[in-house]
C-alpha cells in the first residue's frame, strides 16, 4: 500500500458539499506563494540545496502548532500514480506533480491544508474550505504561515512585498480562489458573458483543474489576478463579491429553466441520469458532463434520491485516472478505464433509489 | 499551422493534454475550439506573453545597454532567460532588472506597492515605512470618496508618522 492511499476512502475536503451556498460554490481555496530568504528561487537550485529547503521546510511544520500533524510525502517516494491521485485531489498543482527534482508536500489529515514544496516557489501554502467560504480559508491560511515564519526567513521587500519567481505572484503571493458549479448559465449559453465580464474586473476563470485546463462538467474555478497594491482582506473580498453576483445568475438561470423551458430541461437532465444508469463506457469528460446535470437536477428537486449531494460529489472525483487505478488496485489503461468507471456509476446509482 | 479538426483555417488555439500519461498537442482554430466547447479562447507562451509587455523588443537607444543583456550579479539570470520561462533567478533578480521589471510589475499589477501582510520578522524601518504606505493609500481612497473627515485624521497621522520615521534616522546616524 503507498502511503498516499491514507486518503483514499475519505471525501476530500472541497468536496464535503457543506458550507454556505454548497448548491453552487463548490469550494473555495486559499493559496500563498512564499520563498525562503538566503537561497535562490527554484529555477536556479542546486540538488543540495533542493535537499537543504526540502529539510528546512519540514522542521518547520513539525514546530508548527496547526499542521504538525500533516503527513510530509518526499516526491522520490512517490509513485506516478500516487502524484497523479493528489493531483486529482487538487492537493498539488500539475506543475508540482510533472517537474522532476527533489520536492515534497505536507498534507494535514483532514486535506484541509496542503503545502507545497519547491513548486514554482519554495513554499505554496493552501487551505481549502467546502462551500463559499473564502475567509475561513484565509484566517486558517494566515495562520499557518504565522507559525511556519517563527523558523525560517521570507524573501520578503519593503517594497514589493513576498518576492515570488513570477512576478504575476509578487505582493502578497495570494491567489483566492471559489470552484463555481454553473450548469444552468452553461445550458442557457450565458456563461461565456460572466467570463468576459470577470476578465474585465482582472479576475481569471479557469477550468476545474487549473491554469491552461478546460472547463469540463460546468465547473469554473474563479480567482484573482492581482497580488500587489491590495490588502489581502480586500483582494478576497473583491473576489467575493463578483462571485455573489455570479450566484444569483445562475439561481436566475435555474428558475428560468425551470419555468420556461421546463420539458426540455427536464428531458435533458433524466436523460443525463438514464445514460449513466445504463452506459458500458464512458469517458470521464462524459461522466463529469452528465453527473453535473444529475446533480442538478437533485439541487433542484427534480430528482428524489437517497443519494446525498456529498455522495455524488465523491463520484467526480472517484472516476478520476488515478482514482479508479486506487479503488481497482491495479494499473488500468484508457480503454479499461472508461468500462470500469461506467461500472463504478452505474453500481453507486443502482445502489440508491432513484 | 493548420486546425487538427477542420483542417482548412489557421490554428490559433494550442491545447496541451494528457492522455494515458502522454502529452499531446492539439491545436485548433477558434471556430472548432468554440464548437469543442473550450470556453478558454486564448492560450499564449506565457513567458513571451509577459515580456511582450516590457520595452524589451524594442530597439535600445543608442549608448544604453539592451534590456536583454542586463544580468543578475547573483544568480547570473539574463533578462533573456526571464523573457523565456516568466520566472526570476532569485530575489536579487528584481533589483538587477528593475528597468525592465517595474514597468511591466506596473501593467500586470496596477500597482507597485505592497500593502498587506508583512513578516513579523522584518525590520522596524521597513515595517514603519510600510505602515506609512497603507496610510497613503488609505488617505487618497478617502479623498476620491470625498471622505474628507476621515480624510484630515489620516493627513495628521501620516504627519506624526513622518516625524518618527524622522526622529529615528536622526537618532541613528547621531
Amino acid at each position: 500500500m503507498s502511503s498516499v492511499d491514507v486518503f483514499v476512502n475519505q471525501p476530500a475536503e472541497w468536496l464535503r458539499a457543506s458550507g454556505p451556498s454548497s448548491d453552487i460554490v463548490v469550494s473555495s481555496r486559499i493559496r500563498l506563494a512564499r520563498n525562503l530568504s538566503g537561497f535562490p528561487f527554484v529555477l536556479k537550485l542546486q540538488q543540495e540545496q533542493q535537499e537543504e529547503i526540502v529539510e528546512v521546510v519540514e522542521d518547520a511544520i513539525k514546530k508548527s502548532d496547526s499542521v504538525k500533524d500533516a503527513n510530509y510525502f518526499r516526491y522520490n517516494s512517490l509513485t506516478d500514480l500516487d502524484r497523479q491521485f493528489l493531483l486529482e485531489r487538487h492537493l498539488i498543482s500539475r506543475e508540482h506533480a510533472g517537474e522532476k527534482g527533489e520536492k515534497a508536500v505536507a498534507i494535514t489529515p483532514s486535506e484541509v491544508v496542503s503545502i507545497m514544496v519547491l513548486e514554482e516557489d519554495h513554499l505554496r501554502l493552501q487551505t481549502f474550505q467546502s462551500g463559499f467560504n473564502l475567509m475561513e480559508a484565509w484566517r486558517i491560511v494566515t495562520q499557518i504561515d504565522n507559525e511556519i515564519e517563527k523558523n525560517v526567513n521570507y524573501s520578503f521587500s519593503s517594497n514589493l512585498g513576498y518576492l515570488t519567481a513570477c512576478p504575476t505572484n509578487v505582493g502578497t503571493g495570494l491567489r483566492a480562489s471559489c470552484m463555481l458549479h454553473l450548469p444552468s448559465l452553461v445550458l442557457t449559453k450565458q456563461v461565456h458573458k460572466v467570463l468576459q465580464a470577470l476578465a474585465k474586473l482582472n479576475l481569471a476563470a479557469r477550468g476545474l483543474y487549473g491554469e491552461g485546463t478546460q472547463a469540463t462538467g460546468n465547473f469554473f474555478q474563479f480567482s484573482n489576478q492581482i497580488t500587489l497594491g491590495q490588502p489581502e482582506e480586500e483582494i478576497i473580498d473583491n473576489l467575493e463579491r463578483v462571485i455573489r453576483q455570479v450566484i444569483d445568475h445562475e439561481k436566475e438561470a435555474r428558475e428560468y429553466l425551470r419555468e420556461k423551458r421546463k420539458s426540455k430541461f427536464e428531458d435533458q437532465i433524466w436523460r443525463a441520469l438514464g445514460t449513466l444508469k445504463s452506459a458500458r463506457v464512458l469517458s470521464s469528460s462524459e461522466a463529469t458532463q452528465l453527473l453535473s446535470l444529475v446533480q442538478l437536477g437533485v439541487q433542484m428537486g427534480m430528482i428524489q434520491t437517497t443519494l446525498t449531494r456529498q455522495d455524488l460529489n465523491s463520484l467526480f472525483l472517484l472516476i478520476q485516472p488515478a482514482h479508479l487505478q486506487k479503488i481497482s488496485g491495479k494499473t488500468l489503461n484508457s480503454t479499461e478505464r472508461d468500462v470500469r468507471r461506467a461500472d463504478l456509476i452505474r453500481e453507486r446509482l443502482l445502489k440508491a433509489t432513484l | 499551422m493548420t486546425c487538427n479538426l477542420c483542417g482548412t483555417q489557421e490554428a490559433t488555439i494550442h491545447l496541451t493534454e494528457i492522455v494515458n500519461n502522454q502529452m499531446v498537442e492539439i491545436h485548433l482554430c477558434e471556430t472548432c475550439a468554440q464548437e469543442k466547447g473550450t470556453d478558454f479562447k486564448t492560450h499564449f507562451n506565457f513567458g513571451d506573453l509577459l515580456a511582450g509587455l516590457t520595452d524589451i523588443g524594442k530597439p535600445a537607444k543608442t549608448g544604453e545597454r539592451k534590456p536583454s543583456l542586463m544580468r543578475c550579479p547573483e544568480c547570473g539570470m539574463t533578462f533573456e532567460e526571464f523573457g523565456k520561462t516568466g520566472r526570476l533567478g532569485c530575489e536579487t533578480c528584481y533589483g538587477a532588472f528593475a528597468k525592465a521589471l517595474v514597468p511591466l510589475i506596473k501593467r500586470v499589477q496596477r500597482s507597485t506597492h505592497h500593502v498587506g501582510k508583512k513578516p513579523s520578522k522584518i525590520s522596524r524601518e521597513v515595517r514603519a515605512s510600510q505602515d506609512l504606505r497603507h496610510l497613503q493609500e488609505r488617505l487618497r481612497k478617502s479623498v476620491q470618496l470625498e471622505a474628507f473627515e476621515d480624510a484630515a485624521h489620516l493627513r495628521d497621522e501620516i504627519k506624526q508618522m513622518e516625524d518618527k520615521i524622522k526622529k529615528g534616522k536622526k537618532s541613528k546616524s547621531e
